[in-house]
């Protein structure tokens, strides 16, 4: 058991995902950035998919009632074990009565907190991770006590050390496919969007990023259509909105690109006024 | 059956988007989910999706990519129907309030359409509607077949508390909010009914492809009815349709 001294700025429970369920309008949800949140996983032997805690820029302060063991990956938020820091992408282990904590923000902006054998938390349509009106709660809230299993025998696939972490943060590069509606798309806005650079909006949390540089829409609204995690939709007033894990399970607006799996990951890692490009895969 | 000159498309990695052409009518959306359960009948792989909406249909699979034997599988799938079975769907009977306590905009369609409230009530609870779509909010449902008269654009600014259960109009459609959520739909009424339960294998009661009837109840039967609603005991009144 976890005792959430505080929850920090959004933290949520979240595996890879609900499936199935998006045809009654219930979002796949899942962590954000899945490329960190499976490292984490590995690093315990636990399985890809086990539920980890996702950390959105101020870390919780987070008191463990229980012997385990962790991994934090993903964004450095500066964590710590009692007040003495902590290395990322690392096993630690966890006596009873420890404190976790993270302090300044370094570099990403999604930090991924797993547990031997994974957090045990709530499963609802096959899926812990939260969501409004799905799990009881949205996300972590102080106070909460949050199950985790008990601790397992560590096996650790040594190609997991061979990773370069970094990698995924440094890129802007955003790869991308053409969407649905690209070809509608004049000649010079086909040219722009791989051009120009994009910068992120204020408006972007876990169901979508909308770009702060106007692009000029004249493309006709289409017929409520579908849309799935990494869909750049242009909207009337000419807004680039690229929808992410909690993302709507159908649109009207015309679907411009759609970004691939490791795009997505990376994007995760991406907040305001940080500069992205598009590059396109070829098909 | 029609059948109808579709496209497909290759989406991200590992989707294949098919398309109808660019109108909403019931034999489209009927087309697309007979073409959708002949899809699921014949992948047995458990991590192949279909969803649907107006004039699509989307197959993700679990494979990181697709190639074009996929879209010839579909093409095959789709080729390979036959119009003997009948296309069977329910439907339902809806208890509404449309006490202005609930149907909140009721007064302004009222003057902005120039009809009374209690015609407005009386269309809205005449006609069957028909499921084209679930989406926006987890079992928010979008209805078709709503009369010409009382069709009303959206608010341009959405209210931020809709009441779980509320009717609105939207547009030429009608639709339900299954829960608490903001939205920009007229409100004229409200169910005290659960249309989407977590707890439920399927927590959506009502599928795409479904008729929905609407009628009307008073103040009194809508708290008669929330009562059973919480202690279990109502049933959504069901029938099956070949419509």
């Amino acid at each position: 058991m976890i005792e959430v001294i505080k929850s920090g700025l959004y933290s949520t429970i979240q595996d890879l995902g609900r499936f199935g369920f998006e045809n009654y309008g219930v979002p796949i949800s899942g962590s954000m950035d899945q490329f960190s949140s499976i490292i984490s996983n590995k690093l315990l032997g636990n399985k890809d998919q086990d539920a980890v805690m996702e950390i959105t820029m101020t870390g919780p302060v987070l008191k463990f009632l229980e012997k385990t063991k962790i991994s934090i990956t993903g964004a450095d938020i500066s964590p710590s074990i009692n007040n003495n820091p902590v290395k990322l992408n690392v096993v630690h282990d966890i006596n009873k009565g420890d404190l976790l904590s993270f302090g300044k923000l370094k570099y990403g902006i999604r930090s991924y907190l797993s547990v031997s054998g994974g957090f045990s938390t709530k499963e609802v349509m096959g899926s812990k991770s939260m969501y409004p009106n799905i799990t009881k709660s949205f996300r972590i809230a102080n106070g909460d006590f949050l199950k985790i299993k008990a601790l397992n025998k560590i096996n650790i696939d040594p190609e997991i050390t061979k990773i370069d972490y970094l990698e995924h943060f440094k890129t802007n590069k955003i790869k991308v496919f053409k969407g649905p509606e690209f070809d509608e798309l004049s000649g010079i806005q086909k040219h722009n969007i791989f051009k120009k650079n994009f910068t992120i909006s204020n408006n972007n949390n876990r169901m979508a990023f909308q770009l702060n540089e106007p692009f000029v829409n004249q493309l006709n609204p289409i017929i409520t259509s579908l849309v799935m995690q990494g869909t750049v939709q242009l909207t009337p007033s000419g807004k680039l909105i690229i929808l992410m894990r909690d993302n709507q399970t159908c649109g009207g607006y015309p679907r411009v690109l759609q970004l691939n799996e490791s795009a997505i990951n990376k994007l995760s890692q991406k907040y305001m006024n940080n500069e992205i490009k598009f590059e396109l895969i070829e098909n | 059956m029609k059948s109808y000159d579709l496209k497909y498309k290759k989406f991200g990695e590992n989707s294949i988007l098919v398309e109808w052409p660019s109108i909403i009518c019931e034999s489209i959306l009927k087309n697309i989910l007979l073409f959708k359960s002949e899809i699921v009948k014949a992948h047995l792989d458990i991590n192949t999706y279909v969803k649907t909406s107006y004039n699509s249909l989307l197959v993700t699979y679990s494979k990181k990519s697709v190639d074009s034997i996929k879209v010839t599988e579909l093409k095959n799938i789709y080729k390979s129907i036959r119009s003997i079975k009948k296309q069977v769907f329910n439907k339902w009977v809806i208890p509404v309030c449309y006490d202005i306590s609930f149907g909140k905009d009721l007064v302004f369609l009222e003057k902005s359409l120039s009809i009374k409230k209690e015609e407005i009530i009386s269309l809205h609870s005449s006609k069957e509607y028909r499921v084209y779509n679930i989406g926006f909010l987890p079992g928010f449902l979008y209805l078709g077949g709503m009369d010409t008269k009382i069709h009303h654009p959206r608010k341009e600014k959405p209210s931020l508390n809709i009441e779980k259960g509320a009717i609105g109009i939207g547009g030429s459609q009608t639709g339900i909010y299954p829960n608490k959520s903001p939205g920009g739909w007229n409100i004229i009424g409200r169910t005290p009914v659960n249309l989407f339960d977590i707890e439920n294998a399927s927590p959506c009661l009502i599928n795409s492809g479904d008729i929905v009837k609407f009628i009307s109840i008073s103040l009194e039967q809508y708290q008669l009815i929330s009562i059973e609603v919480e202690s279990n005991i109502y049933e959504l009144n069901k029938t099956l349709t070949d419509d």
